[in-house]
C-alpha cells in the first residue's frame, strides 16, 4: 500500500510536472557537473573530464529515466506521458488516424447496438424487483398425441390454485384485450389489460399515484375500478394529478379511476393503456383456459417445488370442476411452470445471439484492419524505434508505447461508436420487428457502456499486441543496419499481414454467405403462397360492438350487415366483408377449439382435436382471394335462417376425410348442432409464411343458441375487410368512417391498416435477419476490401526499387502490375477457401428463418467466388494509383507503369 | 559500477542509510563515502544511486533539500527521517541475522 509520503509525491509531481523535472535535472546535473570539476581538479582538460565521465557513467538522460522508473507514481505518470505522446503522433498522421478510429467506430458502434439489444432482451427482459422469482403458471396436455406445454388456466382453477398453493407468494391470472372508451372527442378502442388483485403485487411495481386493485375490486357488486397506465394518463388526462376518483366510461359502464402505473411500468412484452381488475366466477366451465397465470415463489421456493405443489393441487381442482379422473388420464393434465423471463423473451434469443456473433466477427475484422495499419506503420518507425533501443530505451518501454497507442486508437473508436450506436438504435427501433419483445426498452445504460468500454480496451489490445510482438523483439536487431534502402518488408511481416487479410476474407466470407442464406429464406418465405391475394389492396378495421350498446345477438348481425353495405357503397370498394380474425394476425380474437366430426368420433374419453377457428361472413373469401376448390361460400339467407353449414380448409378436409371433395356433406361440431360442409378453401397461412397453415374451420358469422358452454353467443368484435385500390388512403378512411358512424356513431374504429401490413409483420423477424446480417456482411466486405488495399498498397510502395530496377532490366508492365495483382489474389482465394469451409457449418444458423433449408448446395460454393474478383478490384487500386501517393519529386511522370521508377535509382 | 550492489538486493538501499545515519549528505558525497568505506568493493554510479534516493524519498525513509555547496553549487542534500532511523535499525538486526548464518554455512562448508 502507499504511504502518506507517496501520495503527496505523487500529487505534488503532478501538480507540478515541470517543477519536479526540472528538479531532477539539477539534481542530476549537479552530480555530473561534479564528476567532471573533480577530475578537472586532478589534472585534466576539461574536455577530457567530460568525456571520461560520460564513458564512466550511465548518460543524464538515462538516469533521469531510470528515477523516473524507480518512483512508485511512476506509472500514473508515465501512461499520462505517453498518452500525451501517442495523441501527438497520431495527429501527425491524420490519415491513418481516421481510418483507424472510423474502421474501430463502426465496429465497437455496431457491437454496442447490438449489445443494447440483448441487454434488453435476454439480459433483463423483466423490470421488476427480483424477476428471477416471477414464473409462468402453465400447464401441459396430450392432445392426439402432441404434447401441449402452453395450456393456461380457467377461473376454477384461479379460486383453486389460490387457495390453496402454498409455495406462491402472490398469485394471479390476467388476459388482454381490447375495450371501447367514450367520453373523448371520438369513441376509442383501447388495449386493456385485466388482472386479478394479486397479479400487479406480485410484480412489485406500485402505482405512482393512487393504489392497487384490492380482493373487493375482484369481487361483483362493487364499484367498478381501472388503473391507467402513464401514458394513457398523459394522453387522455394531460398528466392531471386530479384524475383519482374521476369516472371513465368503458364499454359503456363507468370505472373509477384508482391509480395510475408509473412511466416505467411494463407488463411483460405487452403495452396496455387501461387496467381493470379481472372478475371471475368461480362455475365457469373448465374448458375455458383463457388466462394466464403469474406468479411470485416464496423465497428460498425452487420452481421444482412449486411444480410439485401444482401438481398436489391440480387434480382435485379439476375433478371437482367436473372433469372426470379418465379424462384427467388421458389428457395427462400435468403443471409447466416456467420462469417468467421465458414468456417474454420467447425464441427471440437464438436470432439475437447469431446477430451478436455476426456483428463480433465484423469487431474482429475491424481489429485486422487496424493491426495491419499499425504494423505498416510501425515498418514505417522501425529507424525511429532502432534507434531509441540503442539509446536505452527498454523492450517494455516501447511495447507500452504501442499498447497505449492502439488503446488510445480504439478508446477514440469506442466514444465515436457510441455516437454511432445512439444513432443506429433509433433506426433499429424503426425496422426492429415488432414480435422483438421489448424493442422500445432498448437503451444505452450502464451495462451498455461497460461493455462498449470493454470491447474497445479489448480492441485497442488486440491490434497493438501483434505489432508489439512484431516490432519490439525482431526488428530493432536488423532495422539499424539494414536501412531503408535495400528493405522490401521482411519475410516475417509479409506473413502476419497476409494471415491478417485472408482471416478477414475469410471472416467476411462467412458472413457473407450467412446473408446469402437469409436472403435465400426471405426469397422462400416470399414465394409461398399465403392464400389470399394482394394483401395490400386489403383494408381491414376491427369494429365492436358491446352488449352494453346492442343487447340481443341477432341485432349485433344485422348491424354488422348494415355497416357492411354502407362500407360496400363506398367508391371504389370492389368487395368487403366482416371476419372475426383477418389472415395472420396474432392476439386475443385468434383461437383454437375442439372440432368434432360426425362419422369419425375420438375415442372414448378422447378431446377432439383442435382447429383454427374463424367467424365468417359471405363473401369472406372473395374478398380475401382465397379460392374455393370445391362447394360454395354462405349467403345471407344462410345466415338468417339460422342454417347449420360450415366452409373448411384444404388442409382441415384432406387430413379428415382425405380429400376436398369427400368432405362436401359431412358434419362437424363444436359442442353445438352438428353443421354440413358446403365448401371447402384454399389453405390460408394464418400463422405466418413461416410455420405450416394450420386447418381451419369457418363458422358463419351469427348468433348460436349456445357455444362452448357460452348462450346466446354472437362474434361482437370482427374485423371489416375490403378490398379497394383505395386502400390505405387517407380520403378512404374518411369515408370508411363515416360509412361505419352513419350507422352507430359510437363504435370506434380499431386495427386500421392493410392486410398488406399484417403480411409484412409476419415476416418481420426474417427480415429483419436479413437487413442486420446484410448491413453486417456489407461492413465486413468493405473492410475486407480496405485490409486487401492497405497490404497491397503498401507492398507496393516498399517495392517500388524492385519493381523499377525489374522494369530497367526489361520487364512488362505488366507483367509488375500482375506481381502485385497475383498476391492480393492470392491472398483473398486462400481466404475464400478458408472462408468456405467456415460457411458450410454456418448454415446451421438457417433454420432461424424457419424456412426449411436443403443441406448448403453448390450454389452458395459457387457464390464465394465472387469474391476474389472484389480482391482483385481493391488490389488494382493501389497498383494504379500508386504513382500518386508515392510519386518521388524527380521521377517522370508518365503513365501508370511508369510514375514510381523515379525513385528508384536516386537512392 | 553498481554491478556489484545488484548481486545482493536491498543491499544499497542498507547501505544509503547507513551512510546517511551520521550526517546529511548529497548524492557525490553517498557515493564517495559508499567507495571510501568499503575500501573501493563498492562503486555506486549515478545509474543507481540516483533511484535508490527517490524511492527512499517517496517511502518517507529519507528527506531532500536543497543546499548550498562550498563551491557555490547547489546540491540536494539527504537526511535520514525519523523512520528512516528506525528502518535502519530493523535492517541492521536482519543483516546481523543473515550475514551470521551464511557465514555458519560457509564454516561448515568450508
Amino acid at each position: 500500500m502507499p504511504n502518506f509520503h507517496q501520495i503527496k509525491s505523487w500529487l505534488l509531481r503532478l501538480r507540478y510536472p515541470r517543477k519536479s523535472e526540472a528538479e531532477l535535472d539539477d539534481e542530476i546535473n549537479g552530480f555530473f557537473d561534479s564528476m567532471v570539476e573533480r577530475r578537472v581538479s586532478q589534472g585534466m582538460t576539461r574536455e577530457d573530464a567530460v568525456r571520461a565521465t560520460r564513458l564512466d557513467y550511465d548518460s543524464a538522460h538515462q538516469v533521469k529515466h531510470k528515477v523516473r522508473e524507480a518512483r512508485m507514481g511512476a506509472t500514473l505518470e508515465t501512461i499520462f506521458r505517453e498518452l500525451r505522446y501517442a495523441a501527438r503522433a497520431l495527429r501527425k498522421q491524420p490519415g491513418f488516424t481516421t481510418v483507424a478510429i472510423l474502421t474501430l467506430a463502426v465496429g465497437i458502434g455496431a457491437n454496442t447496438a447490438i449489445f443494447s439489444v440483448v441487454n434488453a432482451v435476454l439480459i433483463k427482459p423483466l423490470p421488476y424487483p427480483d424477476p428471477d422469482a416471477l414464473v409462468g403458471v402453465w400447464h401441459s396436455y396430450v392432445r392426439q398425441g402432441v404434447k401441449d406445454n402452453n395450456v393456461a388456466m380457467s377461473g376454477p382453477m384461479y379460486f383453486g390454485y389460490r387457495g390453496q398453493i402454498r409455495t406462491f407468494a402472490k398469485f394471479g391470472v390476467w388476459s388482454s384485450g381490447t375495450a371501447t372508451v367514450i367520453g373523448g372527442t371520438d369513441p376509442e378502442q383501447v388495449r386493456i389489460l385485466s388482472v386479478t388483485d394479486q397479479v400487479l403485487p406480485a410484480l412489485g411495481v406500485s402505482p405512482a399515484q393512487g393504489r392497487w386493485f384490492s380482493r373487493a375490486d375482484d369481487t361483483a357488486g362493487t364499484p367498478e375500478t381501472v388503473i391507467l397506465t402513464w401514458g394513457y394518463w398523459q394522453r387522455r388526462f394531460g398528466g392531471d394529478h386530479a384524475v383519482l376518483g374521476h369516472a371513465l366510461t368503458i364499454d359503456s359502464r363507468p370505472r373509477v379511476v384508482i391509480g395510475v402505473m408509473p412511466r416505467s411500468f411494463r407488463f411483460l412484452d405487452r403495452d396496455p393503456e387501461l387496467i381493470l381488475p379481472q372478475r371471475l366466477k368461480g362455475n365457469e366451465p373448465t374448458g375455458n383456459l383463457n388466462y394466464t397465470g403469474i406468479a411470485r415463489l416464496k423465497p428460498g421456493v425452487s420452481l421444482a417445488q412449486a411444480s410439485a405443489d401444482v401438481a398436489r393441487v391440480l387434480p382435485g381442482v379439476v375433478m371437482s370442476m367436473g372433469m372426470s379422473k379418465r379424462t384427467l388420464e388421458t389428457l395427462q393434465l400435468a403443471p409447466a411452470l416456467r420462469p417468467l423471463k421465458q414468456d417474454v423473451v420467447g425464441d427471440a434469443g437464438k436470432v439475437l445471439w447469431v446477430l451478436m456473433g455476426s456483428i463480433g466477427i465484423v469487431l474482429l475484422i475491424a481489429c485486422a484492419n487496424v493491426t495491419n495499419l499499425l504494423l505498416v506503420r510501425a515498418h514505417g518507425r522501425q529507424h525511429e524505434l532502432a534507434m531509441r533501443a540503442a539509446l536505452g530505451a527498454g523492450w517494455s518501454t516501447i511495447a507500452r508505447e504501442h499498447l497505449v497507442e492502439s488503446v488510445l486508437l480504439s478508446s477514440l473508436g469506442g466514444l465515436l461508436g457510441l455516437v454511432l450506436a445512439t444513432e443506429g438504435l433509433q433506426l433499429l427501433r424503426a425496422i426492429g420487428p415488432a414480435n422483438l419483445p421489448r424493442l422500445n426498452d432498448i437503451a444505452i445504460d450502464p451495462l451498455v457502456l461497460i461493455f462498449t468500454a470493454g470491447a474497445s480496451l479489448l480492441a485497442g489490445l488486440l491490434s497493438g499486441v501483434l505489432s508489439v510482438v512484431k516490432h519490439t523483439g525482431t526488428l530493432i536487431a536488423h532495422a539499424l543496419g539494414g536501412g531503408g534502402r535495400t528493405a522490401s518488408l521482411g519475410r516475417d511481416q509479409h506473413r502476419s499481414q497476409n494471415v491478417l487479410v485472408t482471416a478477414q476474407v475469410a471472416l467476411a466470407l462467412v458472413l457473407l454467405v450467412s446473408s446469402g442464406l437469409m436472403i435465400r429464406s426471405f426469397q422462400a418465405l416470399r414465394s409461398v403462397e399465403p392464400g389470399f391475394r394482394r394483401p395490400e389492396q386489403i383494408q381491414t378495421v376491427r369494429i365492436s360492438i358491446p352488449a352494453a350498446q346492442v343487447e340481443e345477438p341477432q341485432r349485433v348481425t344485422r348491424m354488422q350487415n348494415e355497416i357492411l353495405d354502407k362500407v360496400a357503397a363506398v367508391p371504389g370498394v370492389l368487395s368487403a366483408a366482416f371476419m372475426s380474425s383477418v389472415p395472420m394476425e396474432t392476439g386475443e380474437h385468434v383461437g383454437n377449439t375442439g372440432v368434432a366430426v360426425e362419422d369419425k368420433p375420438a375415442a372414448d374419453g378422447q378431446l377432439p382435436p383442435g382447429r383454427r377457428v374463424k367467424f365468417v361472413s359471405p363473401a369472406s373469401f372473395q374478398t380475401l382471394g382465397t379460392g374455393f376448390i370445391a362447394g360454395r361460400d354462405f349467403t345471407w339467407a344462410d345466415i338468417y335462417q339460422n342454417r347449420e353449414f360450415v366452409v373448411i380448409s384444404e388442409k382441415m378436409a384432406k387430413e379428415t376425410w382425405g380429400s376436398a371433395q369427400a368432405a362436401l356433406g359431412k358434419r362437424i361440431g363444436d359442442g353445438g348442432p352438428w353443421r354440413e360442409v358446403i365448401g371447402v378453401v384454399n389453405d390460408v397461412y394464418d400463422n405466418g409464411v413461416n410455420q405450416p397453415a394450420p386447418a381451419i374451420v369457418y363458422w358463419p358469422a351469427r348468433w348460436q343458441a349456445v357455444r362452448m358452454g357460452i348462450r346466446n353467443f354472437v362474434p361482437r368484435s370482427v374485423v371489416f375487410t375490403i378490398r379497394t385500390d383505395r386502400a390505405g388512403t387517407e380520403g378512404f378512411l374518411k369515408d370508411l368512417q363515416q360509412a361505419i358512424w352513419s350507422v352507430n356513431p359510437n363504435l370506434p374504429l380499431a386495427q386500421v391498416q392493410t392486410l398488406g401490413d399484417v403480411y409484412n409483420r409476419s415476416m418481420a423477424r426474417t427480415s429483419f435477419m436479413l437487413v442486420m446480417l446484410g448491413i453486417a456482411s456489407a461492413m465486413a466486405l468493405l473492410m475486407g476490401v480496405v485490409g486487401i488495399y492497405g497490404v497491397i498498397s503498401y507492398a507496393a510502395s516498399q517495392r517500388r526499387r524492385e519493381a523499377g530496377i525489374r522494369l530497367a532490366l526489361g520487364a512488362q508492365k505488366r507483367d509488375v502490375e500482375r506481381m502485385f495483382v497475383r498476391r492480393g489474389l492470392a491472398l483473398s482465394i486462400m481466404g475464400v477457401a478458408i472462408g468456405s469451409g467456415a460457411a458450410l457449418r454456418a448454415h446451421a444458423i438457417a433454420p432461424i428463418a424457419a424456412v426449411r433449408h436443403k443441406p448448403l448446395g453448390s450454389r452458395y460454393v459457387r457464390r464465394g467466388r465472387g469474391c476474389p474478383f472484389v480482391g482483385r478490384r481493391a488490389r488494382e487500386l493501389p497498383a494504379r494509383t500508386q504513382g500518386i501517393g508515392g510519386r518521388s519529386p524527380g521521377g517522370p511522370q508518365g503513365g501508370v507503369g511508369s510514375m514510381s521508377w523515379g525513385g528508384s535509382f536516386e537512392g | 559500477m553498481a554491478r556489484s550492489t545488484d548481486l545482493l538486493k536491498g543491499t544499497l538501499d542498507l547501505l544509503i542509510l547507513r551512510t546517511l545515519e551520521l550526517s546529511p549528505l548529497h548524492g557525490v558525497g553517498i557515493a564517495d563515502r559508499i567507495e571510501q568505506v568499503t575500501k573501493g568493493t563498492f562503486q555506486v554510479g549515478p545509474g543507481s544511486l540516483f533511484p535508490a534516493l527517490h524511492r527512499l524519498a517517496e517511502k518517507g525513509l529519507i528527506e531532500g533539500e536543497w543546499t548550498e555547496l562550498e563551491s557555490g553549487r547547489r546540491a540536494k542534500a539527504y537526511a535520514l527521517t525519523a523512520s528512516g532511523r528506525k528502518q535502519l535499525n530493523q535492517e541492521k538486526l536482519n543483516w546481523k541475522k543473515v550475514a551470521t548464518a551464511v557465514a555458519q554455512v560457509l564454516t561448515e562448508e568450508g
